[in-house]
Parts: structure tokens; sequence; C-alpha cells
């Protein structure tokens, strides 16, 4: 981050939405699995 | 910042995923389950004494260094496995895994956590809550992930090769994006209320470890992860052993589904407890953990086996304890012995984590074994554990009431305190 972040924070808005969708979107695939199992629980 | 700490944490977290690995390995190579958990529990060994005697170097070199060695060490660790998993030699995945990558796995844990409280001074265990949820968060992707990998590429040497190979060069690359992006906050102007110098007592690693207040939260955090990782380790015969005996026994489809749960649970405390704790303090979260912890395994000791709601809730109250311990560590350290070393200093205290790891699966597997050849069986091969877990976590709660703020001698003396602060303003340039 540099010290005029204040003024580039705009065009940093696609560079971080990119950043969460890289960790997103694998978090969301793992979590996906998760609730899948985890509902066997109760059907299981 | 988070996106570049998850994408590291997220990525290391795959060492709770190694027991994917297991069955294929034992099969393809005439393996023990004893000798394939090797690659695995050397890597967590290496985790903790690379946390502890690299931490320093993380605080020096900047958190762009740490995550490049984290990414090395990790991904050749793969690369290292596929060669031996090729060539039929176990040692190399030993090697590759255990040593090398369980080098990435101690300083890939720490990396981001010094930067992470720089970043966000007011809310520190939220930010690096974020951070340690994405470890957890790790093991949930990679395990359904390698799984589909192995089932494409085949179980044989060559199908485990190749899954090591993809790994290797798929974490390499997404590791990648903490590198980028990791950026250390300039101090003269701070992001959302960061003081312009570093405020407070600044106690370095060197003289933290000589304080009381450190081992008191040693102490704290060996005792809270032992009493999770007793459940979390067993978790699946536990639940049916539990109802093993009644009208409503639990199968292994609907066990494997606790087990995921108490994943989510995990992962779930992580950022919500310490996210907790920036609003009633570190210090009432950890009575929190450990008290109502004891609780929890109070009520699983009494009233576990009349009902499997109230077994579950308490489970996942306690992995949830567990999950938080960690992730609120930090901020802790934070709060006693400032932002100079911390990074160092949290390295140093995940040694606790090495003893817990041995010592909760110990305690529930010797009792349950004892009990076992007792002729006990059900609910009973537990309840001695439960009380020791119990005891353990009370243990726990005394050591963190001895915890008070840290005596003045152990501050770093102002013009090193200011050298310090120098230091991180020319860090920006160079991380």
């Amino acid at each position: 981050m540099s010290s005029d972040s204040s003024q580039s924070q705009p065009d940093r808005r696609g560079l971080i939405a990119l950043a969460w969708l890289w960790v997103g979107a694998p978090l969301a695939y793992g979590l996906y699995e998760l609730v899948q199992k985890a509902t066997q629980l109760f059907t299981g | 910042m988070p996106p570049a700490a998850l994408s590291v944490h997220l990525s290391i977290g795959q060492a709770y995923a190694w027991s994917v690995f297991k069955p294929p390995l034992e099969s393809a190579l005439g393996l023990s389950g004893t000798q394939s958990a090797l690659p695995f529990q050397l890597g967590i060994v290496m985790l903790g004494l690379s946390a502890a005697f690299g931490g320093t170097l993380v605080e020096r070199n900047g958190p762009r260094w740490a995550m490049t060695v984290a990414l090395v060490c990790f991904s050749s660790g793969f690369l290292l496995s596929a060669l031996g998993a090729a060539t039929e030699q176990y040692w190399l995945i030993v090697l590759g895994y255990g040593f090398v990558g369980g080098i990435g796995l101690g300083i890939g844990y720490i990396s981001p956590v010094s930067t992470l409280i720089k970043w966000f001074p007011d809310r520190p265990g939220m930010a690096t809550g974020i951070a340690i949820m994405g470890f957890g968060g790790g093991a949930l992707i990679a395990s359904p992930w390698s799984a589909q990998m192995l089932e494409s590429f085949g179980s044989d040497s060559s199908g485990i090769a190749l899954a090591f190979l993809v790994h290797g060069l798929s974490y390499c690359v997404f590791m990648l994006l903490g590198v980028m992006l990791v950026r250390v906050p300039r101090t003269e102007k701070p992001v959302e209320g960061a003081p312009a110098a570093l405020q407070g007592p600044q106690v370095s690693a060197n003289n933290a470890i000589r304080t009381p207040q450190f081992w008191c939260l040693w102490v704290v955090l060996c005792m809270n992860v032992t009493a999770g990782i007793g459940i979390l380790e067993k978790a699946a015969p536990m639940i049916t052993d539990f109802f093993a005996d009644t009208s409503a026994p639990v199968s292994a489809t609907a066990a494997a589904g606790f087990v995921a749960l108490l994943s989510a649970a995990n992962m779930a405390g992580r950022i919500g407890w310490s996210s907790t704790s920036d609003l009633i303090g570190r210090k009432n979260m950890y009575r929190v953990y450990l008290g109502v912890g004891a609780s929890m395994y109070g009520l699983l000791a009494l009233f576990g086996d009349s009902s499997k709601t109230l077994f579950v809730l308490s489970a996942l109250v306690i992995l949830s304890f567990y999950g938080g311990g960690f992730a609120t560590v930090p901020a802790y350290l934070k709060d006693l012995f400032g932002t100079y070393q911390v990074g160092a200093i949290h390295g140093r205290l995940l040694t606790a984590w090495s003893l817990a790891g041995v010592l909760g699966p110990l305690i529930v597997n010797w009792i349950a074994d004892r009990q076992e050849e007792a002729g006990r069986h059900g609910s009973s091969l537990y309840g001695l554990s439960f009380v020791i877990m119990i005891g353990l976590l009370v243990v726990g709660f005394i050591a963190n009431e001895l915890v008070r703020p840290v005596h003045p001698r152990h501050h770093i003396p102002a013009p090193i305190n200011q050298e310090a602060v120098d230091v991180q303003r020319q860090q920006p340039e160079s991380a």
C-alpha cells in the first residue's frame, strides 16, 4: 500500500475483487463439500 | 492483505487432509498405518520447530520473504514427494512432504500474523482470525480435491506421483497471490487509525520468553488445544461408541457427517470467537474458552449418552473454542508484548501446539484402550478422558488468570523502539 493509497483506491477495486475471488472460490467449493457431508449426520 | 494471508493459510491447511493419501500409499508402497503417517507427523514437528526458530527471521525479512520461503518449501515438498512416489522411494516422500514441506508450514503459518495486526491495529483478533480460519479451511478444500484427483489418476504409485505433482504446481500458483499482494502498512500514514509509532509496551522475542506471561499463555494454549484435539482426533468412533447401546445408534455415514460438522465449528470459531475477543477482551475470551469448555466436557461426561443433540452441541462448542484459541492468541500476544516482534513470539508459542498434538490423542486413545481391555464399552470408554480434559482446562483457566501486564524491565528501550519504527517505515518498499 503506497502512501497515496486514498487516491489510488478506486483503481485497486478490481484487484481486490479478483483477490477475494481467488481465495473465495476454492473456499466455497470446500464449504459446499462440507455441507454435503455434514447433512449425513441427520440423514445417514 | 486478508486475501494474501488466506492464500497462504488455505494452502498450508492442506496438511490436515494428509489422511487422504494414506490408504493409497499403504497399498502402493506396502506401508503400515504408522509408516504412512510419518510425513504428516514430521510435517507438524517441523511446523513447530520452524515457527519457533524462524520467527525472528520472519520479523527481520518481512512477510513477502516469509511467504516466498513458505511457497518454495511447501511446493517443492510436494514435488520431491512426486519424485519419491514415481520412483517408489518412500524416504523421499517423508523428506519432501514432512521435512521440506513442514518448514513451509511453520514459516507460512506465522508469515502474515504480525503484518495483519499492523494493518488492523484496532481489530487484531478479527484480522488474525481471518488468516487462521484459512488454515482450518485448507483441509476442507484439499480433502475432496485430493480424493477426486486420486480417483482420476489412479491409486497406484504413478497416480499418487501425478497427484503430488499437480498439488505442488497448483499450490505454487495459488500462494503466489499472497507473495505478490502482501504489503506492510506505512507507519507515517496509518490505516484505520493505526498509531504513527509503536505504542504501548514493546517486548522483543528473546525477552518475551523470559516473562511469566509468555509461559502462562503457553500453558493456556497447550491446555486448550489438548482439550480440542481430544475430541477431534477420535470424533467418529467416539460418537459411534456413545450411542452404540441406545435405540438410535450412529451409522458410519452419520459419524462422517459429525466429523465434517466439527470441522465447520473449528473454522467458524477461528473467525467468530477471535473477532469477539476484540469486543470483550482477550482475557475474558479465554475465560470463556477454558471455563465454558470445561463445563461442556462436564455435560458430555454426565449426560452425553442421554441425548444425541446435547452430545453434538457440546462437541461443537468445544471445537469452536479449539479453533478460537488458535486464532485469538496472536492478538493476546500483541496486547502483552506489542507488535514489535509479535510474529516471532507467536512462532515460539506454537511449540505448545506440538506438545498438545501428542498429548490430546495420547490421553484419549490410551484411556479408551485400557477401558476396553477392562471389558468396558460405549460411553464409559471416554468418561475418565473427559474428567482429565476438565482438569487440564482448569489448569489453563488458572494460567490465564495469572496473566498480568508485562513488567517494564522487559520492554525494549525507547531508542530501540524508535529504531524499530524506522525499520518498519522502510519495509513497505522492500516488502
